[in-house]
């Protein structure tokens, strides 16, 4: 007869917890706008990521198409993968003098980690984690970039 | 409340009754590629086989073609949940190794991201392991809240996932003006969400019906069978390394090592609920005394450990996580090992699961929490 109530006692507190579990998912239920689901591909003009969010490696350029990256290879050799190549070239200054630049800063976002090495390396800020995070796409070899602009060159006043 | 079949316990050949399953690679309860070669007859579970190597990567042998900033990269991808700690631990051989004292705020910050680490892992166990015995809705809600501690991370350090926040000799960047108050504001909320947990599975009468007494691994199988972290302490095996081996800001703060007493599934689950309390309760110690100072120390260009063998341990969100580390004294290490929590917690599986029903070697697993690149690595 103990066991009868006890089985039925379960039956009774079995509900109970159910019901309980259930209020929890009710409260979000009739709350919807507590609700945190971000309308992604919708609010894409509006989203905006925080500011150290490490998307892809960039290289910014000011106005007259120049950028601080020496070719020093410093980046090239902080990457743990070999995602960054430098190609550089020789060119005789003005003053007569031989002197190595860059060539092409080669970066194929395909093989990145996106872990920072490569900015931390660089003595002269040249590279800096860009925020775009959208790099689908059809064909893979959109993903090995040239990061220096065509036609740009260095800053005046960068340190070699 | 399930029954153990004693009387099916058998010897090691194949009886006409018993069929094999292969349990994975590819299935939902196994979080990964895991193989479980189960020999059953009916329901009932004979024999546990795991086989591992789906999702090898080499890790250890890749690291000794790469300098020490560029290893703690890639322990992110070990245990991914833990890739904090992972990093930290990396960090911390190579700075003993080196003898470098990091400033106390790169110890402070470091810790408080360790237990976020924590809190972002056990959640996102508690979220899987509810899917895994049939409580969808507790995977959306984990996730949810998981989402808040992401941010965080991504805020301080741009990532989400694979952190790489630690290098040697502090940290990447110094904390996000914004932290202190995203992290309070996190706890502030969270305290109120982990009750929700609570009711939803913990106090629900078929989830306990599901794990109480299922799968108990006693004390001293535990320590036999080289189990830590919130497993080996269901257990009542005291094996916080936070608490025997502090490390970074540990030894300044005073919280408590949540030990279970059974052994079973439930205990399993219930010492992780536990921790993730105790883990809000390290960071409310530490996120007000940040001290002032260097986010890191100015290391060499190149970092050659002297000659000799190192090793570090830190509790990352599984267990015990080792990071042996032999130098030559080149740039490169001439060997890696590391030492994963989850390896010797797998292997347990098929002493306790001997016996119990299909489902309950799901139990079991879901409550052991595995990570199958930190098994695999
Ligand atoms: S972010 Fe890391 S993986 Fe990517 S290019 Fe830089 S160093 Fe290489
Ligand atoms: S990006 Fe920086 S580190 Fe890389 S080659 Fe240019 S200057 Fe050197």
């Amino acid at each position: 007869m103990k066991s009868f109530f006890n089985y039925i006692a379960e039956i009774f507190s079995g509900v109970w917890t159910l019901l309980t579990g259930m209020k929890v998912t009710a409260k979000y239920f009739f709350t919807p706008w507590k609700n945190v689901t971000q309308q992604y591909p919708e609010n894409r003009d509006t989203l905006v990521m925080y500011d150290r969010f490490r998307g892809e490696v960039i290289m910014p350029h000011n106005e007259n198409n120049e950028h601080k990256c020496t070719g020093c290879g410093l980046c090239e050799n902080a990457c743990p993968n070999g995602s960054i190549e430098i190609i550089s070239k020789s060119i005789v200054n003005e003053e007569g003098k031989k002197k190595r630049i860059i060539d092409q800063h080669i970066y194929h976002l395909g093989m990145c980690t996106f872990c920072n090495l490569c900015v931390r390396a660089c003595p002269s800020d040249a590279i800096v984690m860009g925020q775009k995070f959208e790099h689908a796409h059809w064909d893979r070899s959109t993903f090995t970039k040239v990061l220096n602009q065509p036609g740009s060159k260095i800053m005046e006043g960068i340190k070699e | 409340m399930a029954e153990f079949s004693e009387k099916y316990i058998i010897t090691d050949e194949i009886k006409a009754d018993e069929y094999l399953v292969n349990i994975g690679p590819q299935h939902p309860s196994t979080h990964g590629v895991l193989r479980l070669l189960t020999r059953l007859e009916g329901e009932i579970v004979h024999n546990v086989e795991p086989h591992i190597g789906y999702i090898h990567s080499g890790i250890e042998k890749m690291t000794e073609a790469l300098s020490y900033p560029q290893i703690v990269h890639l322990t992110d991808r070990m245990d991914y949940l833990s890739a904090h700690m992972n990093n930290e631990a990396v960090c911390l051989c190579v700075e003993n190794a080196l003898q470098v004292e990091v400033p106390e705020r790169v110890k402070y910050i470091r810790t408080i991201f360790d237990e976020l680490q924590r809190l972002a892992s056990h959640q996102l166990w508690w979220c899987a392991s509810g899917m895994d015995l049939g409580a969808l809705t507790a995977f959306f809600y984990g996730l949810r809240d998981r989402e808040d501690i992401l941010d965080i991370f991504e805020e301080t350090c741009g990532a989400r996932l694979t952190l790489n926040y630690s290098v040697p000799g502090g940290v990447m960047f110094d904390i996000h003006p914004n932290f202190q108050k995203s992290v309070k504001a996190f706890i502030t909320k969270f305290r109120k969400k982990l009750p929700e947990y609570d009711k939803l599975l913990t106090d629900n009468i078929i989830f306990q019906n599901r794990t109480k007494g299922v799968g108990v691994l006693s004390k001293e199988d535990a320590i036999a069978f080289g189990v830590t972290g919130p497993t080996g302490r269901a257990s009542g095996f005291s094996c916080d390394v936070r608490k025997h081996h502090p490390y970074s800001a540990y030894p300044y703060i005073k919280f408590d090592e949540k030990l279970g007493t059974d052994g079973d599934s439930f205990m399993r689950w219930k010492v992780r609920m536990d921790e993730m309390w105790e883990s809000m309760n390290i960071i409310e110690q530490l996120i007000d005394n940040i001290p002032e100072g260097d986010f890191a120390v100015k290391m060499k260009g190149v970092i050659k450990l002297p000659e000799g063998e190192f090793y570090q341990r830190v509790e990352s969100a599984r267990g015990e996580f080792g990071v042996y580390i032999v130098s030559d004294g080149k740039k490169n290490p001439y060997r890696v090992k590391f030492r994963s929590p989850g390896f010797s917690n797998l292997f347990t599986i098929n002493h306790i699961a001997k016996g119990w029903k299909i489902a309950d070697l799901v139990a079991i697993m879901a409550t052991f929490d595995l990570v199958i690149p930190d098994i695999d690595r």
